[in-house]
């Protein structure tokens, strides 16, 4: 039954509303969309059903996979619309209702979209802002244990060679190095600035890569970056001996994996459901289902079904 | 129409033309990338198509060629050598000479094979060798359909460096990535049309190039047909 | 490679498969009937076909990642912005190859058919058409190729297809999900090939093997 289960969850990822081929063109799994004046990369307003969204990165689209599972296991109907993009491109849609839920990181959450001047760097601080600051539309779930945050992570030959423990040590070598990351980082409060701005980096350049994907490790070891935006539960830390430096300003808040839910589709089946998977989402079984999907490049599908039949949520 | 407005306010954007990953550089950057793999291209596609025309023989490869290579999905031959070689030199240089050599092989095969019997036989007769048949009688009639292979490929490496922004290169596919990473039309937009106002550009300098490089009686027999 | 990949991923390879069907044969036929009449109204009147021919040329140079984006405004991140650009360059494709297929009969033959007491209308339709066949499945067979391979490259702007296999292969580092997309590519593009090379036999028994 969870092979079924997974399978179909699986088939929904990025086939997201691909539906069938007389589909009209809000099947698009990046974003329903229609043109707007102010700008034309945003989204159409909501429909009916509970729409599960997903960042582009495979964290998050295993995560809303677990969503998807654990909210058809209790009869609801779901469309998956996994893979869209960056925080920018899928939190306007789901302002506007055209995803129901997507599963977020608390901090970059609070920084990206809702207030990029916060200072909040507790898990607790971070929540209570983002409670208060939310547009009227959202509501956030309880957060999870497991964290995700982004860190600013170098070879280890590049630490041996400056002495790097922390973001602090990197002030005189920053104007020597180039800095990798996905494209929005240059822009991101938390990103490019916030390194300026809270630790006073100037980098030398900044090199667009991906969502702490392939090309950032390769772009790493290679040496065509030097230091660069990878997220913490990344497998590839570990294996490829990376070193994230230590945050002793906190400038990247604490990052739980949080539930995002556009208000006027969520009930209290939902709420409990997803609030069921995040207390049981610890950092080393988020890690270990990375590993599973990224290195071991395992079905998502599979994967979620595992974490959910092993903590009794399915 | 609401492209162009987008578009012009950010080309116009002093900004974007100061400074690392300026409109200049990115330009420059773009060019460098599709003139190099096009040379490289061409240097390969050239000789061996004239040599396939000459000889006839492969000609049944480059016929079949002729339609297949558009069947090869440029975003995932880019993908496929990123994920196998990492970021190199090499991942983007290698598709898009791969991408830029069918249509300048089979253009100049067809050109050279499609040199006239009777004009072969007269430059025998005239007691030319072989070298001096192909260098001064069959490359310079097929040098029309020669162009358009290049010209061909050269649009088609502006289209492809535009989508190697995806896997890390820069260009002016840097600006719609990056536009679209971060949801903002006007960069999208503007790197969009420089990368049409590029490529018309090209379309021109092959015009250019086709006047100045094709034989002035070829040329006069093309338009008294 | 790893085949367990592709068996347990089936449906989601199957249907990525019949979008990317459709991204690209939809574009293939609309401009098959566009460019028709285009076609037959640019070998009728001369004067029409050498502008045609030069929008054409220009429209066919737009990098289609940047067509996509320009259509936006209008259409979207959807379906349909895929469609729509890839229609106009497969009318780019198709155009020119119909009228030089229609200016490819013969001259006796249409003094035969003149003769014959066929009007315009019947002469075009009963002979220049039918002749012109083979010139214009060749369009049209470039045109589907084209549009099957290009419609991956709607994946950038989210609109989904085998090019998804492609993306989320990068993100995971997962050259199998990569090798999949790009044969079943190649494969579906070359299997619509086989059937025009069919059509066009069958459609043209007269013709030459």
């Amino acid at each position: 039954m969870h092979t079924r289960k997974g399978l179909a969850a699986v088939a929904a990822i990025a086939v997201a509303a691909l539906a069938a081929c007389s589909s009209s063109s809000s099947s698009s799994p990046a974003a329903s969309s229609s043109p707007s004046s102010s700008n034309p990369l945003a989204p159409s307003s909501a429909k009916g059903s509970v729409v599960v969204g997903s960042a582009n990165f495979p964290e998050d689209e295993l995560l809303a996979t677990i969503y998807i599972q654990a909210l058809q296991a209790k009869g609801i109907k779901v469309t998956p619309k996994l893979s869209i993009g960056a925080r920018e491109v899928y939190y306007p849609q789901i302002e506007k209702g055209a995803i129901s839920i997507i599963p977020e990181y608390n901090g970059a959450l609070l920084t990206t979209s809702v207030n990029p001047s916060s200072t909040a760097a507790t898990t607790a601080a971070v929540n209570a802002e983002l409670k208060a600051k939310l547009p009227s539309t959202l509501e956030i779930l309880n957060p999870a244990p497991a964290q995700d945050k982004d860190s600013v992570t170098v070879t280890q030959a590049t630490a041996a060679k400056y002495h790097l423990t922390s973001i602090s040590g990197l002030a005189p070598y920053a104007k020597v190095m180039v800095f990798g990351g996905p494209p929005e980082f240059k822009t991101r409060a938390d990103g490019l600035p916030g390194l300026q701005k809270v630790y006073g980096l100037t980098f030398k350049g900044f090199d667009p890569l991906d969502e702490s994907g392939p090309l950032t490790l390769s772009a790493l070891t290679s040496g065509k970056v030097q230091a660069a935006d990878v997220f913490t539960t990344t497998p590839y830390i570990a294996t490829s001996h990376l070193v994230s430096l230590a945050d002793p300003k906190a400038l990247f808040a604490a990052q739980n994996v949080i539930p995002l839910v556009y208000k006027p589709a969520a009930n209290a089946t939902i709420t409990d459901t997803l609030n069921a998977i995040s207390a049981k989402l610890t950092t080393a079984a988020l890690l270990a289902m990375d590993v599973a999907v990224i290195s071991q490049h395992q079905d998502y599908g599979t994967v979620a079904a595992g974490f959910l039949k092993a903590n009794g949520l399915s | 129409m609401s492209f162009f407005t987008f578009a012009w306010d950010w080309v116009t954007q002093a900004a974007n033309w100061h400074g690392p990953g300026s409109i200049p550089h990115q330009v420059l950057a773009h060019l460098g990338y599709s003139g190099l793999s096009l040379l490289v291209a061409a240097l390969i596609a050239i000789p061996l198509g004239i040599a396939i025309g000459h000889t006839g023989r492969g000609a049944v490869f480059v016929v079949n060629l002729a339609n297949a290579w558009r069947a090869i999905p440029t975003l995932g031959l880019l993908i496929l050598l990123a994920v196998l070689l990492g970021f190199s030199f090499v991942t983007w240089l290698v598709p898009l000479v791969v991408l830029a050599i069918p249509p300048i092989l089979v253009n100049t095969y067809e050109g050279v094979a499609g040199v006239d019997r009777g004009v072969k036989d007269a430059a025998l007769g005239a007691g030319m060798t072989g070298w001096q048949q192909v260098t001064r009688v069959e490359v310079p009639i097929a040098m029309p359909l020669i162009l358009v292979g290049l010209r061909t490929a050269a649009i088609f490496m502006v289209a492809t460096a535009t989508i190697a922004a995806y896997i890390g290169l820069g260009g002016l596919g840097r600006y719609i990535v990056d536009g679209l990473a971060s949801d903002q039309y006007g960069p999208v937009a503007g790197g969009a049309l420089l990368v049409i106002i590029l490529a018309v550009a090209v379309l021109a300098l092959f015009a250019g190039l086709s006047r100045l490089i094709i034989p002035a009686g070829l040329r006069r027999q093309g338009r008294s047909e | 490679m790893s085949w367990s990949w592709v068996s347990v991923n089936g449906s989601l390879i199957w249907q990525l498969t019949r979008q990317t069907a459709y991204l690209g044969v939809v574009p293939a036929l609309i401009g098959l009937a566009i460019s028709v009449p285009l076609g037959v109204t640019a070998a009728r009147w001369r004067w029409f076909s050498p502008p045609a021919l030069a929008a054409v040329n220009v429209i066919y140079a737009i990098p289609s990642l940047a067509l996509f984006i320009a259509l936006i405004p209008a259409l979207g991140l959807s379906d349909t912005n895929v469609i729509v650009a890839l229609t106009l360059f497969s009318l780019c494709i198709m155009v020119p190859n119909v009228i030089a297929g229609l200016r490819s009969v013969a001259e006796p033959v249409r003094q035969a058919a003149t003769a014959m007491g066929y009007g315009q209308l019947r002469q075009l339709v009963g002979v220049e058409l039918p002749l012109a066949t083979p010139v214009i499945i060749g369009g049209l067979r470039v045109a589907v190729v084209s549009s099957i391979s290009l419609a991956s490259v709607g994946q950038l702007i989210g609109v989904s297809s085998l090019g998804y296999l492609f993306i989320d292969g990068l993100q995971r580092s997962f050259p199998t999900e990569i090798y999949v997309g790009l044969v079943l590519i190649i494969v579906l593009a070359l299997a619509c090939d086989l059937v025009l090379v069919g059509a066009r036999r069958a459609l043209t028994p007269w013709a030459a093997r």
